[in-house]
């Protein structure tokens, strides 16, 4: 068998190495891609079988807010769109 | 010219079927000769006239060309015996076990499928089914002995029945393993017509001596056609089976390696010199084939290539072309009525830059020569176009490969120089990490109005002064530069007035300021002839040491562009100084203050002079006395350790042996006699020693170089460790097995200056070859990582809005660099100086 059983899915979200990701209401979606210019199809894509989108329950078609450690900018937003 | 301008909207691949390869043949090919002895192209040969002419003077019996008009028809070869084609076993492969071999559909049910997504998913599931899910007939398992021999139940399956069986598979299966029917029917690929490529594109050699070279491509067609016709005459006379067999699998090999001449598993076809043929693969793949080499590769006119020199008196700015060169090269100027009087007199000169042709506005160039020049000057107007060869202020973007970062390309202002060397100001060596032990490099001249202003706007030397990596200085004074900073500007240094003048007017300054030492000039105040009259700056030099010269020379303090305090070296040059003269005052004057500092430095540093000699490395006697003592001190420490290592009594590192903690404590033992003798040899050294005066200002060199040269060499290592190998359990013949001792395992107590002995040096070589080969390796393996990286990142770019977009507008980062930061306007990684700005 490949792979492990995870114990409890949301034990990652709780690893130092994973940032917060937070799923977006439609309205702030619609806002995130008007201020970015961009379609869906544009945005970063993340798969609803990712651990971290399992574990927030993330459905196609969330757009997550990740809030990440930034060497440069100190903390930086990034978005990604669950696919 | 006309021109079309279309999208491409999508490229399909298909197997050419038998039918296609004969209604596009011209003519079947029998003869496996070429020319017959006349050297006439033989009907139904290889050279047959039906495919093209490779020979002048003969017309194409297909579309009646010559020679250069004629585009090469193809041919084809009929196989008495189908062959596999080696690149689509695999497909085949795949293919005969997945599917039924009585009812031909898929060895799964149709949910089963229904639920796979790939092919690959198809193949792995169905494979080893041993009974047809639709028609229950039992399935024999099939194997693939490499490169094309099939067996079931390992019995050979030939060719012919495969593609019999395939044949039957219908359309919808193909369909399900992602094969469009119309354009490649799997049995296409088992050939039994071989296309026959034009004439001309396998072109035969002729040799001075008369002889003929035929191209690989036609030296394996030959093979094929023999042993084609080989087979065919035994099988008319009703050979056995074995014989027939053989041929069939002969004419395998031949049509294999005629497609791939790399197959592994069989052995190449070669040339009878024993060279492997180059055949169809070989000729599109790799670095060398037609892909990378022919379609990638460009290449261009206008430009100009030769070994560089230095030539410290030139502006960074400009580049030394030859006079060769300059005449050869030539550059398109518009004709207008405001230079048109100014142009003539390219036309009238009689010594370059002379004009070499004049275009017309309907296309048409003629030639300026004496003779034609009258006319030319009575016939040329506004719209014309002249083209002459290159002079002093021509713009050309100068380039060094490999050309790693923008700054390897930058543009330069052209100076005709006699001689036969391209010359560059020894500044701008950083950027294009040039020297000069050789290296050559190349011009292009810019041929557009459009092209010439955008290098001169966006590439010139002086707007690169400042690296867009990290926000410093890539163009600067470097080696003697500092050297002679130093020299001139520290404490005591003064001129005399002659000299103050020629210094000063090397920088292009005639305005003499007052003496300040008595009736001589200090090196500082005409340096501070070149720097701004509103600077202020304070900074630590790189002599800089706590205590010892902090409220000296090893503090700088510039005041209303006055040098007040410190010295000139590699801090000013390549830091604080050029640094904010650049951002300060801009690309024209931090040119200016380049030009015009490293000038007079080493105007100065002439009258000086500075050299290195042989006392430079030279250690007093208690010195020497010292250095051997320390040596002897830590050679009783290894041995002590080594003692201990014997008596069990070592602790261990964690995480590493007994052996490798012993290895790690003399190693660390021995590195530390080297800094410290060191450490002796430069502390014992006189101010003024060049050598020192060269490591400590930041010109050349390092203190380690110094020790290596003066104290001793130090402890080679081979694999990082120490030397342990050549023979068993010692190094060389010269030393007891196992022993441990410094000097058998890469010691080298001798200094550069004393020389090493025989031992010594072997280990200093065997040092010296890992550090060759290592870079070697190195510099290869990063070449193709760059390679890589660059062919990932090709397409991503910034845009307006600071997003990272790549090709298809897709977002890679929200915002440059996650702060939206240009490292180029940084100072060295950080956004903002702040102690600049609180100053």
């Amino acid at each position: 068998m490949r792979g492990y059983n995870l114990v409890d899915s949301e034990i990652i979200l709780k690893h130092k190495l994973v940032p917060e990701h937070e799923i977006l209401s439609e309205k702030e979606k619609k806002k995130v891609l008007k201020e970015h210019n961009a379609t869906e199809e544009q945005m970063p894509r993340i798969r609803k079988d990712d651990p971290v989108a399992k574990a927030i329950g993330a459905e196609k078609g969330d757009l997550l807010r990740i809030k990440r450690n930034s060497i440069t900018a100190g903390e930086s937003t990034y978005y990604r769109i669950v696919v | 010219m006309e021109t079309y301008s279309k999208k491409i909207g999508s490229i399909k691949f298909g197997i050419l079927s038998p039918e296609q390869i004969r209604s596009t043949s011209q003519t079947r090919i029998v003869t496996p000769d070429t020319y017959d002895e006349d050297g006439y192209p033989i009907e139904g040969g290889l050279m047959d006239l039906h495919l093209g002419v490779v020979n002048p003077g003969l017309r194409c019996k297909t579309c009646g060309g010559r020679m250069g008009t004629c585009p090469g028809h193809l041919g084809h070869i009929e196989l008495v015996r189908p062959v596999v084609h080696v690149s689509y076993a695999k497909i085949i492969y795949n293919l005969l076990r997945s599917t039924c071999k009585d009812c031909n559909k898929i060895l799964l049910s149709d949910e089963k499928v229904e639920g796979l997504e790939t092919k690959r998913d198809i193949v792995r599931k169905a494979k080893n089914r041993s009974k047809c899910p639709h028609c229950g007939e039992k399935q024999s398992k099939i194997k693939l002995d490499r490169p094309t021999n099939f067996y079931e139940n390992d019995q050979r399956i030939l060719p012919s029945e495969i593609r019999e069986r395939i044949e039957k598979i219908p359309d919808e299966v193909l369909r399900q393993f992602n094969i469009d029917p119309e354009y490649a029917r799997p049995e296409w690929a088992i050939l039994s017509v071989l296309p026959v490529p034009p004439a001309n594109s396998r072109p035969s050699i002729t040799l001075q001596s008369g002889a003929r070279s035929e191209d690989d491509l036609t030296h394996k067609l030959v093979d094929i056609l023999r042993i084609n016709q080989r087979l065919r005459d035994n099988l008319s006379a009703g050979a056995p089976q074995l014989i027939i067999e053989d041929l069939w699998d002969l004419l395998q090999y031949h049509v294999s390696t005629y497609f791939d001449n790399e197959i592994s598993g069989i052995p190449p076809a070669r040339h009878r010199s024993g060279r492997p043929l180059k055949t169809l693969k070989q000729r599109l793949k790799g670095k060398e084939g037609r892909f990378r080499y022919n379609l990638s590769g460009k290449r261009v006119n206008f430009s100009a290539r030769t070994v560089i020199t230095p030539d410290p008196q030139i502006s960074i700015n400009e580049v030394g072309v030859p006079e060769t060169i300059a005449e050869e090269l030539t550059t398109p100027i518009p004709i207008t009525s405001w230079n048109i009087d100014n142009l003539k007199k390219y036309i009238k000169r009689e010594k370059p830059p002379k004009a070499e042709y004049v275009k017309k506005p309907d296309g048409r160039r003629k030639k300026v020569t004496p003779e034609t020049k009258e006319a030319i000057l009575e016939e040329i107007e506004p719209g014309y176009l002249l083209e002459r060869q290159l002079e002093d202020g021509d713009v050309i973007v100068f380039n060094r490969q490999p050309s790693l970062h923008r700054i390897s390309m930058m543009a330069h202002k052209v100076k005709v120089l006699p001689g036969k060397t391209l010359r560059l100001n020894p500044c701008v060596c950083p950027p294009y990490n040039a020297d000069f032990d050789g290296d050559e490099m190349n011009l292009h001249l810019p041929q557009t109005e459009e092209a010439k202003a955008e290098a001169l706007n966006l590439m010139l030397v002086q707007d690169q002064i400042i690296t867009p990596r990290y926000g410093r200085p890539i163009i600067y004074g470097n080696q003697d530069f500092v050297s002679a900073g130093y020299e001139v500007t520290k404490e005591g240094t003064t001129f005399k007035k002659t000299i103050a003048k020629k210094m000063l007017a090397a920088a292009d300054i005639y305005k003499l300021p007052e003496p300040d030492a008595g009736d001589e000039y200090s090196g500082k105040l005409l340096f501070s002839q070149v720097l701004p009259d509103d600077l202020n700056l304070g900074y630590k030099a790189t002599i800089h040491e706590e205590g010892v010269n902090e409220d000296a020379d090893g503090t700088v303090v510039i005041e209303d562009g006055l040098l007040k305090q410190g010295v000139i070296d590699k801090e000013s040059f390549q830091g604080k100084l050029m640094d904010r003269i650049f951002r300060k005052y801009g690309a024209d004057r931090a040119r200016e203050f380049l030009n015009k500092a490293t000038k007079l430095v080493i105007t100065g540093l002439m009258e000086k002079g500075f050299t290195v000699s042989f006392k430079d490395i030279e250690l007093p006697e208690e010195t020497e006395e010292e250095i051997n003592n320390k040596i002897e001190e830590g050679k009783e420490k290894v041995d002590e350790l080594i003692g201990k290592y014997e008596e069990e009594e070592l602790k261990r590192i964690p995480g590493k042996t007994r052996k490798e903690t012993l290895e790690a404590r003399i190693m660390s033992e021995l590195g530390k006699i080297r800094t410290e003798s060191g450490e002796l040899a430069k502390n014992s050294m006189e101010e003024g020693n060049y050598m020192l005066t060269m490591s400590r200002v930041g010109a050349r060199g390092s203190i380690l170089n110094i020790t290596q040269m003066s104290a001793l060499l130090g402890q080679q290592a081979v694999r990082g460790g120490r030397i342990l190998r050549g023979y068993k359990d010692r190094s060389l013949p010269h030393f007891k097995k196992g022993d441990m001792g410094v000097e058998s395992r890469g010691f080298v107590k001798s200094s550069l200056k004393d020389g090493l002995n025989s031992t010594e040096f072997f280990f200093h070589s065997m040092g010296g070859r890992e550090g060759l080969v290592d870079k070697g390796i190195r510099t290869a393996k990063s070449g193709y990582m760059q390679r890589r990286l660059i062919h990932a990142l090709q397409d991503i770019n910034l845009k307006q809005d600071k997003t990272v977009r790549d090709a298809k507008n897709r977002i890679v980062q929200f915002k440059y660099g996650e702060d939206g930061v240009d490292p180029m306007k940084c100072i060295g990684y950080k956004p903002i100086d702040y102690k600049e700005v609180t100053e």
